[in-house]
């Protein structure tokens, strides 16, 4: 069920956008203009909407996990990106955290072997999470060029460095490569590994279903079912103007293709994709061990109920002066 | 009580849940052994929480108060409204399951919903019901679920079987840390009056008389008194604490578990040589007599009250500022909360080292610093005179508490101390220490009697680790700076790696401290023959 159903989500989505401008082409202003403008809005405000959400709520406490030796005697050498005390290491930690996944680059495989627990090896995950966000990104970034009159040289230096293995014409992006491959191994672990599969939601497959299906949509647009890639970029170009255009005959499997990154948007801020702003907020990665240095305030503190030193003393007076403690009152 | 199996029994594991269930069609099972009996009325009554009378967890009927599903949402919408911690790790996880074989009771158990993650989820499915538009509107596809009895037992169950170690957040991408979400859990459960006996008990004798095992002053004097006689016919040396002193330059504070049983008083008796060998103008308080603080495991509320009394008696005392001693979770307090709580404390000084003149810039607001930190500057300063080699019997390896491991980073001043008072120490794989470490498997008031096998199997990862450098290196002590550790590794290690002493580090300390004046010591500070006096073997 929570597999099938979101790949039969994401199967009829394209099919959609497919029957819908093959059967009547004036189908095409509602996923050329329509969608993709609601979409870009949607994400945009959606994204933002979320992460004010988030930072309403104040973070009462100073609790970064500490994940190696705090700043203390100076002969003691301090761990500053594991356990940062200044902002700039905390930037340090977080540049990590986000550009190369440090957290999970730790992650290892628990096993019973021979009556002994051991923890072996697991750097997959890592290795294909780092190589899904980062093609991911580049193939985002190379889109760029569709928006911009005149090709920014950075974005071609992008494409060189992309396609330096190069077979045959167009250009062969191993990013597009990586990426399928990236994707199908993070569904694959999701279907084979029994815990994985136990804790896997359909909110898990459904974007993992979408993603692959823009993947692929693109890949077969660039090789296979070649579309009008002038027309594309008249297309695009109308769009980032505000003034958009429907140019003839671009060719229904980029309908396919946008409509999907249209839902990709926006699905985005409804769903556990948000992580990509929420790691930015998390306060046991974002936070300076300085606590005991620097007094951390708590916006909603608030006075509270104790048992002071004089309730306690009229409790036990007698039995504090047999014993012999000072008590301050006779 | 559950029969407890034996660890051949225990050792059969499962690591791969069933295939095709979706676990939220599982009801929750009570299982005998993995929990703890329910509060007592008379100790919620002392601290004022609501729904106070007896309950007990495997009756079917749990005396809650009326409409408590809309108590628990509206507390739950208040602590979304509070924590961004709470908010942020509702939404964010993937369920990559990098942290699913990371929890020492998944490891030690194999059920899956002690996969940190899955625990995660027992709470978020109910929020998203409640508190998303997915939630409310796709349900069970969208992993949500009404919030009804079965559930709150299930959390009840659940997150009374998670002690808040935080290793799970090392591994996480997003940092997402398991304990804030317990936290939450016990408020939720806590305004329902559903704690446990071994947490609220401790928690009422903490607020009324200063300390978590209900030691009246005099009990307190005792105590100390009977450890200073046996430090007598140990040294030869009579020392004199005080107690409640004003004036005094520091004031001590440390778990009263270390004032009551074995092995912990052997640490007390550690500190106590140590102080009075350099001369320390210190006192103990028998109204802040707990350094501990139970109240962490049922709500933020109850933990800053108890909290509140370190404080208050360094102000009463007029003492320039506070020592810590050997201790887990008292720590995370200390460390994270105490300040923000009850702070400013302003009106104590940034700690001096009176003996080497090390300022500790580190606790320059708390005003308090650990007595690792104290001693290790101590030793780097030559002013101790050790004899490591009477603790040469001693094969000793080092367990992180999860506390100071990964909610302060305080790791190389304990290792740097036992190097300087052992000769043998053995570190235990890197998986298992430092800010991997595993927990003892009984903290967050897990450590009762009646659930040892839950505390047994969360104490397996430890213990396979002890039992790695055991065969191998022959270590036979654990040591370690928590009280909690020093109770309830004591109890796991006499159940998976028989012969296994634990001992807290200042224990070693005093065992290899050459004290002015003292006579030529027979034995250790457990009352055993040293080997071979004077190091010569």
């Amino acid at each position: 069920m929570k597999v099938v159903l979101p790949f039969i989500a994401v199967v009829v989505l394209a099919l959609l956008a497919l029957v819908g401008v093959t059967l009547a082409h004036q189908v095409e202003f509602f996923f050329g203009v329509i969608v993709p403008y609601t979409a870009v809005a949607v994400f945009i405000f959606g994204f933002i909407y979320r992460v004010l959400q988030w930072a309403k709520s104040p973070v009462p406490f100073c609790i970064p996990t500490t994940c190696g030796q705090q700043k203390t005697l100076p002969w003691i050498k301090h761990d500053k990106l594991e356990n940062p005390v200044t902002t700039l290491q905390v930037v340090g930690r977080m540049l990590l955290e986000v550009l190369v996944f440090r957290s999970l680059f730790r992650n290892m495989k628990t096993e019973m072997t021979d009556g002994k627990i051991v923890y072996g090896s697991e750097k997959l995950l890592w290795l294909a999470g780092l190589a899904f966000h980062w093609t991911f990104f580049f193939i985002f970034a190379r889109h760029f060029r569709f928006f911009f009159q005149d090709v920014p040289s950075i974005l071609s230096m992008m494409e060189g460095v992309d396609s330096f293995f190069q077979v045959g014409a167009p250009l062969f992006y191993m990013t597009d490569a990586v990426i399928l491959g990236a994707v199908t191994f993070l569904i694959f672990r999701r279907v084979y590994l029994p815990q994985i599969r136990y804790i896997s939601l359909a909110s898990d497959f459904f974007p993992l279903f979408l993603i692959f299906g823009i993947a692929l949509s693109g890949i077969l647009m660039r090789y296979m079912f070649k579309v009008h890639i002038v027309a594309v970029k008249q297309f695009a170009m109308g769009l980032v103007s505000l003034s958009p255009i429907i140019p003839q005959g671009i060719g229904a499997i980029f309908y396919v293709h946008l409509f999907l990154i249209c839902t990709l948007l926006i699905y985005f801020p409804f769903s556990k994709l948000m992580h990509m702003g929420g790691v930015f907020l998390s306060p046991t990665r974002n936070m300076a061990n300085d606590s005991r240095m620097v007094r951390h305030i708590n916006p909603w503190n608030y006075p509270v109920h104790v048992h002071t030193y004089a309730e306690y003393e009229d409790e036990f007076r007698e039995k504090m002066k047999k014993a012999g403690l000072p008590v301050e009152k006779e | 009580m559950a029969k407890l199996p034996t660890p051949e029994e225990l050792m059969k594991l499962n690591y791969n849940p069933p295939q095709d269930e979706n676990w939220m069609d599982k009801p929750v099972e009570l299982k005998p052994g993995n929990i703890c009996w329910g509060a007592k009325g008379k100790n919620l009554k002392i601290v004022e929480f609501p729904n106070a009378r007896d309950w007990s967890p495997v009756e079917a009927d749990w005396k809650l108060p009326q409409d408590w599903e809309g108590t628990v949402l509206e507390a739950m919408a208040d602590r979304l409204s509070k924590y961004r911690s709470f908010k942020i790790f509702m939404d964010i996880c993937v369920r990559c399951g990098a942290c699913a074989d990371k929890c020492h009771f998944f490891i030690g158990g194999g059920d899956p919903k002690n996969m940190p993650v899955l625990r995660a989820e027992l709470m978020r499915s109910v929020y998203r019901k409640y508190f998303t538009n997915s939630g409310k509107y796709l349900g069970k596809l969208a992993g949500a679920r009404e919030l009804d009895l079965g559930v709150l037992k299930e959390w009840w169950y659940y997150f009374y079987q998670c002690t808040e170690c935080r290793r799970c957040s090392v591994f996480c991408p997003y940092g997402i840390d398991t304990a804030e979400i317990t936290m939450m859990a016990r408020e939720f459960t806590n305004l329902l009056g559903l704690n446990t006996d071994w947490i609220s008990g401790p928690v009422a004798n903490c607020y009324m008389k200063g300390n978590h095992l209900g030691l009246e002053p005099h009990a307190i004097m005792n105590s100390v008194e009977g450890m200073v006689d046996d430090i007598e016919t140990i040294t030869g040396i009579r020392i004199n604490p005080s107690f409640n002193r004003k004036g005094a330059e520091i004031l001590f504070v440390t778990p009263s578990g270390d004032l009551f049983a074995d092995p912990g008083t052997f640490t007390a008796m550690g500190y106590m040589m140590l102080f009075h060998e350099l001369g320390l103008d210190y006192t103990w308080s028998t109204y802040a007599s707990e350094g501990g603080n139970f109240g962490l495991f049922t709500s933020n509320e109850m933990a800053k009250r108890l909290n509140s009394k370190i404080y208050a008696e360094a102000k009463r005392l007029g003492v320039k500022y506070i020592i810590g001693g050997e201790c887990g979770h008292m720590w995370r307090v200390l460390n994270q909360y105490m300040d923000t709580w009850n702070g400013p404390a302003d009106f104590m000084e940034v700690p001096k080292s009176p003996i080497t003149g090390t300022v500790f810039d580190n606790a320059a607001s708390t005003k308090m610093i650990h007595v690792t930190e104290f001693t290790a500057d101590l030793i780097k300063n030559g002013k101790l005179k050790l004899d490591p080699t009477r603790n040469d019997d001693l094969v000793v390896t080092y367990h992180d508490s999860c506390n100071t491991a990964r909610g302060m980073g305080l790791l190389e001043e304990p290792r740097y101390i036992i190097n300087n008072v052992c000769n043998k120490f053995h570190e235990m794989p890197e998986n298992t220490i430092r800010e991997r470490t595993f927990c003892c498997g009984s903290g967050t008031g897990l450590n009762a009697s009646e659930n040892m096998e839950l505390r047994m199997r969360g104490g397996l990862p430890r213990a396979n680790a002890v039992k790695h450098v055991t065969e191998k290196y022959g270590v036979n002590t654990l040591a370690n700076i928590c009280a909690i550790d020093r109770a309830t590794l004591s109890a796991s290690m006499d159940y998976w790696v028989p012969g296994t002493r634990v001992a807290g580090v200042h224990e070693l300390v005093a065992n290899a401290m050459i004290m002015t004046g003292e006579k030529e010591r027979e034995t250790n500070l457990r009352g055993e023959p040293l080997p071979g006096k004077g190091g010569n073997e």
